[in-house]
Order: C-alpha cells, then structure tokens, then sequence
C-alpha cells in the first residue's frame, strides 16, 4: 500500500515558526503596553473575523454580507448576560455562540433558498432586521444603547490592568483559534468536500456529497464562532449601540476588504490581508477620508492585477503553500508483472462475499 | 428480484418527450449494453436513474425501494453510481483527490485510501495520482470518470460513452478493466457507440429511440433484428 501524505516541508516550518509567534504574543500583557495591548486584540479580532468570512465566502460559496447580524448578536449577548444575571463576562463568549447556532440554523432556512447576489442581499437584510429588532428593545437601551457597568467587569477581575490582560488572552485565542480551526476543518472530510462542490456541484453530489448539509454546517459554526468575536468586541469597547453592532462597514465591508486583497479562497490570505489593513491604517489614519480612499484603490489595482489576491499571486508563482491541505500519493516503481496492476478490483459484492467465506471458513 | 426495476418512466423537457414510458429491469451481476442514436435519450435515462434530474412519473426501484423521490447523494450511498458522458473533473484536485471524494463520501466502509487508489489502479490512473485533474487530456478525463465511480463501491454502475476515441490498445485495457469490476459482481450498465467495445462484454443489449426501447435481448438477436438495422444501416422496414 502506497503511503498518502499531507504535510510540506515548508509548512513544518510555518507550523514551527507559528507556535513561537503565539507564544511571544501571548506573553504581550508582560512586555507591551496598553495601547499595543489593544491594537494585538483588535488585529485579533478582525484576523478571526476576516479568516470566518473566508471560509464562508471563499471555500463555500456563501457570499455573505450579512455577517455583522452575529457579530452585533454576540455582542448583545454579553450586555444581557452581564446585565441581567450579573455573570463573568467572559462567559458570555462561549454562551453567544450555543445561541447564536440555533437561530443561525433559522436564519439558514430563509437564506438558503437564495443564490448568488440574492444571497447577500438577503443576508444583509436579515442583519437590518437584528439590527431594528434590537434598537426596539428598550431594556438594551433600545436605539441609544448602554455602557457596561464597571461593578459587572469587576466579576472578571479587580485591577484594570489584569482585565486588559484577559481580554487580550480571550482576543488571541479566538484570533489563533479561529485560523487554526479554518485550518483543521479544511484539512477534514468537509474540506474535502467542500473543494469538490466549489468544483462542480453536479459531480460532488453524484459522489455522495450531500451538498447543503455541507453548506449549513459552514454556515452555522460560522456564526457561532462570529457570535463568540461580537461578544468580546463589546467587552473591549465597553459600549454597545444598535448602529456600532449591526455595521456593515466595520464588520464586513472592512473584512471584505482584507479577505480579497490578501487572496480569497486560501488560509494564508486573510492573514496577509488583515496585518496588510492594520499596517496602511496606522499610517493613514490622521489623513481622513483620504484613508478610505487609498484602501478603496488599492482594491481595484489588487482585483486588477492579481485578482486572486497577494497570497494568490504568490502560491501560483512560487507553489508555495503554508497550510497544506491536499493529499499526495507516495508513487512507487511501476511493477512490469500484472499489466501495471497491483490490485484487483473489489466490489461491495465481492466484499460482501469474502465476509460470508471467512465466516464460513471459522 | 430484480436490481433495478424501473416502471412507466416519463420524463419531458417542454414539449420533447425524452423518455416515453419506459419499463425495463436489471438483473443483479447482468452487464448490460445500450445502443441509440443521438438524441434517443440514454444519457436522460442516467440521469433519471442516479437523480441527477427527477422523473416527471414512473417508479425506480432500486433492490425494491421506489428511489424516485431520493436525492443524488443518497442514491449514491445506497450503490448507484454513474459516470458522465461529458467529464466532470474538479479541476483544482489532484486526480487521487478527485477519486477520493468517491471513497469518502459514496460509500460507508472504511479504508477510503486504499479504496480509491484501488480504483486509481483499475482505470489504469495511478501513476498520474498527483497531477491535477483539470490538467489531464480527454481520454484521461474519461477514465478518471470511471475511477471516481468505482471508489463509491457501487453495486450498480452506470457507464455512459467512455470508449469513444481509444486506441485498439487502450480499448483492450478498457475491456479488460471492465471485466475484471464485473466479475468483482458489480451490476454495469454501459452506454456505447463504439458497438465492437460494447458488444464484446455486454450480455444483453438494449437499444433507444426517441425515449423509448425498441429492442431487448441477446446481443446477436438484437443486432440481427429489423428495426436496429433500420437506425443503423438506414434499411425501410417497411419494404
Ligand atoms: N436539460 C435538458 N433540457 C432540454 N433538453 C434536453 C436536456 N437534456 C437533454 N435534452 C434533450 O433530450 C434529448 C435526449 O438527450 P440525451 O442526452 O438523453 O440523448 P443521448 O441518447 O444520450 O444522445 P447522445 O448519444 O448524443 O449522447 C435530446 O434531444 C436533448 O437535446
Ligand atoms: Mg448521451
């Protein structure tokens, strides 16, 4: 039997020099300061959001620009939770994402009879919707929003300091988690399949691929994980407002923005896209609207001269791919015996009756 | 009992009737052949039969259960696997990447590796494991058509033009292969319009015109009889 591999030598190496990198960030709170304590989770933040949308978008065809619905839901999570049963706000991460998958799995009956543009669309008016239902709801502040109350945060921690510390640990394990998860379900059975749909529909499903089972499970542990990133937004900001919640331009015109320039449809995009934004954002930021303007260029040039994206002009030049998530055959020698053949063709029938005779043989 | 058993079968598309009340049963292990002009709609009756397009009535019976209603994928795992008369690759895989999503979602057993260089081997692809598919030639598209198909561990295959174009020499390995998954007890049902190929394996040979079947039989009967001379060699039957 032939071996079949996965790994690279260049991904040993990524894998290598990534667990070094998060071990240094994840030791920032004892060398960095605040404000590049905040700006790591922030980057954190949009690395997990702009890795979530890739996967949707990029790997299932599910072009949503709706995304913001879970991210303003996640967010409302935590100020419920905090407020009104005076929990840890830590737990609201995990808690917004077990409500967040229902009412995602609902969202998807709806949505899904969509396709194409009609999909976004339909998205992005069922975040209008969040976004109206929850501005109605008065005890959340209805459309002014509210401040979450320091003695809430207290539960987390006393010190300011240790509370910063936190919900940078909390940014970091949902930025890496986010990637490594991407990651590992790529490398699964659903990545698998989910390639063979972006290929052709017809065919997968000819194979056995049960197509929009594959695509609601995207779907859905999407949002939760979405859901998780809005609740720790809020915790960073504190502050929470139907408008700052539901914005299609923080949480997915931005991320948009970072998936396509960094290459859509690959794992190594999103990151290059994101750590690309942060960089011209820091620059650019004292010029205004000019800022706005430069990212909006630079889009087009990307889409123009390489529209698969940075890291998509990369890995075709150089073949190049840190997370590898293909199969290669280990090739032997062609045997001249057998007409090349090593094995004989066993079907469900004859393996049916090589059970029955070594039953009977026992 | 039969394999597949399919009962008054009518599929339109508008006002063309491509498949007119058609009834005809596979026996399991048979490997039947289906001969037709273009346009009989043989290619339909695949389509019917593996669900990629629904019947509009009829019945399809599959080891007695009425499949029409069942969805493409769930036809598949139950041992209906097809291979298309125009290659549908996925591109962007590798050709043992494209086999394996056979392997690993047709069929429920385990060892989905072996199983799908297996049926890598049979088509007579191993060695171009690695390539990526949407770089391989037609004939190797064709093949790899087949390979996918039998990495579902299907116990009913349908094959639909994958002779067309061959050399004497790769239709030999062809036949052979083919053989050698038949008497594996795998149930075939082949469309071909390479007859010599066809007739060569095939035990009973049905052939199609206009939606409907016009003979059934033993291939030389068949052949000899007057209404597939009349497709075939142009002969007025009327005369
Ligand atoms: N999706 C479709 N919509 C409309 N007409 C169709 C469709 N599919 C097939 N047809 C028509 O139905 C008829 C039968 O087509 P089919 O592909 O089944 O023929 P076939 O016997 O396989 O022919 P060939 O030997 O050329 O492959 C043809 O006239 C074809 O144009
Ligand atoms: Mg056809």
């Amino acid at each position: 039997m032939q071996e079949v591999t996965r790994a690279t030598a260049a991904s040993r190496f990524a894998l290598a020099s990534a667990i070094v990198l998060v071990m240094v960030l994840a030791a920032a709170p004892y060398w960095g300061s605040t404000a590049s304590l905040r700006l790591l989770g922030e980057i954190m933040v949009y690395l997990a959001l702009a890795s979530l949308w890739n996967l949707l978008a990029g790997f299932t065809g599910l072009v949503s620009i709706g995304q913001q619905a879970y991210v303003g839901f996640g967010g409302y999570m935590l100020f419920t939770i905090c407020i009104s049963l005076g929990w840890n706000p830590l737990y609201a991460i995990p808690i917004a994402a077990l409500v967040a998958a229902p009412i995602s799995a609902l969202v998807a009956v709806l949505v899904f009879r969509l396709n194409g543009a009609y999909f976004a669309i339909g998205t992005w008016v069922v975040a209008e919707v969040f976004r109206l239902g929850f501005a109605q709801m008065s005890s959340l502040g209805g459309g002014s929003g509210l401040s979450l109350p320091i003695t809430v945060m207290r539960e987390m921690a006393s010190t300011k300091a240790e509370r910063e510390a936190l919900i940078y640990w909390a940014a970091l394990l949902l930025g890496t988690g986010s990637i490594t998860i991407v990651y590992l379900l790529l490398r699964s059975r659903i990545g698998l399949a989910l390639t063979a749909i972006r290929d052709s529909e017809v065919a997968s499903s000819s194979l056995g691929v049960s197509i929009t089972r594959v695509k609601l499970l995207v779907y859905v542990a999407v949002a939760a994980a979405t859901a998780m990133v809005g609740a720790l937004v809020f915790m960073q900001k504190l502050r929470i407002a139907p408008n700052a919640a539901f914005s299609v331009t923080d949480w997915t015109a931005f991320v948009i923005f970072m998936v396509v320039i960094g290459g859509i449809g690959t794992i190594e995009g999103p990151i290059i896209g994101t750590l690309l934004y942060f960089v011209l954002r820091q620059f650019l930021a004292d010029f205004g609207s000019i800022y706005l303007i430069v990212l909006g260029g630079l889009a087009i040039l990307v889409m123009m001269v390489a529209p698969q994206g940075i890291w998509g002009f990369v890995a075709n030049r150089w073949g190049l791919s840190l997370f590898p998530v293909g199969y290669r055959v280990k090739l032997q020698a062609m045997p001249a015996y057998n007409n090349g053949k090593e094995n004989e063709y066993v079907g469900r029938n004859q393996a049916h009756r090589d059970v029955a005779a070594a039953r009977r043989n026992r | 009992m039969a394999l597949l058993s399919i009962k008054n079968l009518c599929k339109r598309f508008g006002a063309l009737v491509v498949t007119d009340d058609l009834s005809f049963d596979v026996n399991e292990g048979e490997i039947i052949g289906i001969l037709g002009p273009n346009g009989a709609g043989k290619t339909t009756l695949f389509n019917l039969i593996a669900g990629t397009i629904r019947s509009d009535a009829g019945e399809i019976l599959f080891n007695g259960t009425n499949v029409a209603g069942t969805g493409v994928a769930e036809r598949c795992r139950l041992g209906i696997s097809r291979s298309f008369q125009v290659p549908h690759p996925f591109a962007g895989m590798s050709v043992f990447e494209n086999v394996l999503v056979g392997a690993t979602f047709g069929r429920s057993g385990d060892d989905r590796f072996e199983y799908a260089l297996r049926a890598l081997d049979v088509a007579g692809l191993k060695q171009k494991a690695n390539l990526l598919a949407g770089s391989l030639p037609l004939l190797d598209r064709k093949r790899l058509e087949m390979a996918r198909a039998l990495a579902t561990e299907p116990r009913l295959l349908l094959l639909d033009e994958i002779a067309g174009g061959l050399t004497e020499r790769e239709c030999h390995e062809l036949l052979s292969a083919i053989r050698d998954v038949h008497s594996a007890g795998v149930t075939i049902v082949w469309i071909e319009h390479v007859v010599h190929a066809l007739l060569s394996v095939a035990e009973r040979l049905v052939v199609m015109n206009f939606g409907r079947l016009i003979a059934d039989g033993k291939p030389d009967d068949v052949m000899k009889s007057r209404e597939v001379k009349s497709i075939y060699l142009g002969e007025d039957v009327n005369v």
